[in-house]
């Protein structure tokens, strides 16, 4: 049957069909849905893992043990699970073992605009990228018996267009894999030095017979036009190309982007009078052709920033462009915010009025750092507000003791928060952390973790005992408290800046948007009390306005939390 | 050929739904079909934007200035923000609820008068409709995705069972009457 499918559910698909037994994941757009969709289907086991590293160790532990292994993560998981990665290329796999990993060029939601493919060649494994979903399904299945012939891990790459856009797939029947039995075979997957010795020689002779694959594998296909063009291409890039350029040129598209075949890309480079590489970030096909000893059109004339699209190389390469009706007035943007009745809110609301140093972290509190609030200092990556805070303290001598937080979700926290606590604990600042316990993994839409007692089918787990896990690494002072209290929350953080140790305060509400949340009716303004000073604006609320020069509640997007009703000195708000 | 099509609207406002049913609307007339939507830090109540591309054979999932052949805006200030998008003599079928971005609410910015106005000036095809209304008098504020394929549907060669069929497989029997409701209030937009 033939069906609408996003890029990430015909990755998922393709597990299903390839008979994959093993799934485990941490969230981050755009890999995300891949495993949502995954723990749909009973055959597969699938979980939410404390962070990447964990998950690829899982799914490396799974393919050892027999099973066809998974795991799926954005591209700065990557950097995470980097670690077993690297070596996991040298054990080589039992049951087949592929990382899908999904970059995010143009940056819709990331931090970064790394390039991943540097890692398939920094770690010497086999990297194939579909282009639309009907190849997320199938490289996600024939990526399965590449890993299993050549006895290596294969990193699936997915970008935004391709994991969040839907083209047509065909679904199949699954057809089960058999585990085998277990047998211990120490060369092979105990890496000290006297058996990686010789795992390193195997991995060079595994790339050179990637190579020579690489020369006829049914990933790499080329589709002939105009030979006036060529153009060397893969993934999305490959997509826009087609449309901008259509029979105009010729196009070899890799499937296999680690590693690349020689022959095929010189003998096609002799057939084209003019030969361009097309890639989004880096230059890594082009590297590999100046290699080779080709000069192709590439990054001195393509940008390394942002999305390509069939606009860009359109108007590159023949100088066209699409007319467009021209609108001249001014459009307000509309950047994203927290919801009405995030929990985050007040606590950005408390850290603003003290004028604290916040050192932030990654999820929907990030937005603590946008206007209104304005409150955060910094984000660098998952679990840096804690470790951070304690080298800040560490730089300013005690200057900002009492005057700088670092603030991190409950999902972040597990992710990668705890061991900067410890070494808070350890290595003795005064610093101090709050845990913005929402009980969910919100900005990735909605997964549960290690902390909220759910699994990924929302069935009930074991919980982390957050202020025990505290306490347990050495933390002595630990503080709960509701953020939509704000007076309670003002007088928490202050005196936890106060006191002469370091503290761990959670503050506890879950995030306005889970089903499981009953929402009190909305508040009403009552314009004759309401004096228009706008201290109710102060929190950022969507739901407020003062277009009417009074206060105005919007009724369809307020979930009663309160906190305008504390904010307002007029009493004009219930 | 291709043709091209961008639902443009507002975080929470039911676009993916929208997309959801001219995706299978598409799918049952046999054409070959991409759509593509960005997830993650803009459904935070931010400007969401789908594209639907679809004709025999569709290569890239997006589109950009001057190549829509139709855009569906569920709010006027978004419908200003992408009208750029539009071919020339494009159409844009817009409902004219405005719902007030941060710049505007913490008063560093005004929301824009006149944009109905504006756009038609822009020499466009442009049907503006209060949906909010017409899916309120269907039962729910919910469906104004659902008021806004009513009126589409109109213009399109497909016939009213093909969309009737595709909002059943789109939206859960339980809720199906309010929207079959807001479908015919749309759709009877002349
Ligand atoms: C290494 C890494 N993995 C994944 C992500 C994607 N990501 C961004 S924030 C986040 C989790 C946010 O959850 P939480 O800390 O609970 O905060 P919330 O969004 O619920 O406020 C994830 C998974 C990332 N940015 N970096």
């Amino acid at each position: 049957m033939s069906k609408l499918m996003l890029g990430n559910q015909a990755v998922a698909r393709g597990l299903y069909e390839a008979g994959v037994d093993v799934v485990s994941s941490y969230p981050g757009t755009p890999s995300t849905e891949i495993t949502e969709v995954v723990s749909k289907y009973d055959e597969i086991h699938s979980e939410w893992a404390p962070n990447e590293k964990v998950a690829a160790e899982v799914a490396i532990g799974a393919s050892i043990g027999g099973a066809r292994s998974f795991c799926a993560m954005k591209h700065v998981g990557l950097n995470v699970a980097a670690d077993p990665l690297f070596t996991a290329s040298y054990t080589g796999v039992n049951g087949g073992f592929v990382i899908a990993v999904a970059d995010d060029p143009g940056m819709h939601s990331s931090q970064n605009e790394q390039d991943s493919r540097h890692y398939a060649i920094a770690s010497k494994v086999a990297m194939v990228e579909p282009s639309d979903s009907g190849e997320c399904k199938e490289f996600t299945k024939m990526a399965y018996d590449l890993s299993e012939k050549f006895d290596t891990p294969v990193i699936l790459r997915l970008s935004t267009r391709v994991s969040h856009s839907q083209s047509i797939v065909e679904e199949c029947d699954r057809i089960p894999h058999d585990i085998g039995t277990y047998e211990k075979n120490a060369q092979k997957y105990v890496m000290m030095p006297a058996y990686a010795k010789p795992k390193h020689i195997m991995v060079e002779e595994r790339t050179q017979k990637l190579r020579e694959y690489a020369e006829v594998c049914p990933f790499n296909k080329i589709v002939w036009g105009s030979t006036d063009i060529g153009v060397i291409t893969s993934g999305i890039s490959y997509q826009y190309a087609r449309e901008a350029l259509g029979d105009r040129a010729s196009y070899l598209k890799l499937g296999l982007i680690n590693p690349m075949p020689e022959k095929l890309i010189k003998d096609f480079a002799s057939k084209v009078k003019k030969l361009y590489v097309i890639e989004e970030l880096d230059d890594v096909i082009e590297t590999h052709c100046r290699k080779l000893g080709l000069d192709p059109v590439g990054k001195d004339f393509f940008k390394w920033i942002g999305e390509y699209s069939q606009s860009y190389i359109r108007e590159k390469i023949f100088g066209e462009k699409d007319e467009y009706v021209s609108y001249s007035e001014n459009v307000p943007v509309r950047p994203p915010v927290m919801c009405a009745g995030c929990p985050h809110r007040g606590v950005f609301y408390v850290l603003k009025k003290l004028g604290v140093m916040v050192s932030g972290d990654i999820g929907c509190y990030t937005l603590g750092a946008v206007a209104p609030l304005a409150a955060i200092d910094t984000t660098v990556c998952m679990g840096a507000s804690v470790s951070g805070l304690h080298g800040f303290n560490l730089a300013r001598k005690g200057e900002y003791e009492g005057k700088a937080v670092a603030v991190i979700g409950d999902s972040t926290f597990i992710h990668s928060g705890i061991t900067g606590l410890i070494n808070i604990a350890y290595n003795a600042t005064n610093s101090t952390v709050i845990v913005l316990d929402n009980s969910i993994t919100g900005m990735t839409g909605h997964q549960n973790n290690p902390a909220n007692g759910f699994n990924i089918k929302g069935e009930p787990a074991t919980a982390v005992d957050l202020e025990a896990l505290a306490h347990a690494v050495g933390i002595e002072r630990v503080r709960v408290v509701d953020p939509n209290d704000l007076a309670e929350t003002e007088k928490v953080i202050r005196e936890e800046l106060e006191a002469k140790a370091p503290s761990l305060i959670i503050t506890r509400r879950p995030c306005a948007l889970l089903k499981s949340v009953k929402h009190n009716p909305p508040v009403k303004v009552d314009a004759d009390k309401c004096r228009s000073c706008k201290a109710c604006m102060k929190i950022g609320c969507p739901a407020i306005s003062m277009s009417t020069k009074k206060a105005k509640i919007d009724d369809t997007l307020c979930v009663g939390c309160g906190l305008c009703e504390q904010m307002c000195r007029f009493d004009a708000i219930h | 050929m291709t043709r091209s099509i961008m639902i443009v609207g507002v975080g929470g406002q039911g676009t993916l739904l929208a997309s959801r049913i001219i995706g299978n609307v598409l799918l049952s007339q046999g054409y070959d079909v991409k759509m593509s939507e960005v997830h993650g830090m803009s459904q935070r109540g931010g400007s969401v934007v789908t594209y639907v591309k679809y004709g025999d054979e569709v290569f890239s999932p997006v589109i950009e200035k001057g190549q829509a052949d139709l855009i569906i805006a569920f709010e006027a200030l978004e419908a200003a923000r992408y009208v750029e998008y539009l071919k020339k003599g494009g159409r844009i079928v817009m409902n004219t609820q405005e719902i007030e971005p941060m710049p505007v609410i913490t008063g560093a910015a005004e929301y824009p008068a006149n944009i109905v106005e504006n756009i038609r000036a822009c020499g466009c095809d442009v049907v503006a409709i209060d949906a909010l209304s017409l899916a309120k008098e269907a039962g729910t504020a919910r469906a104004v995705n659902v008021v806004l394929m009513g009126v589409v549907s109109k213009s399109t060669d497909f016939g009213e069972d093909v969309w009737i069929k595709a909002l059943e497989e789109c939206v859960p029997p339980k809720v199906i009457d309010v929207n079959k409701k807001a479908f015919a209030l749309g759709r009877s937009i002349e």
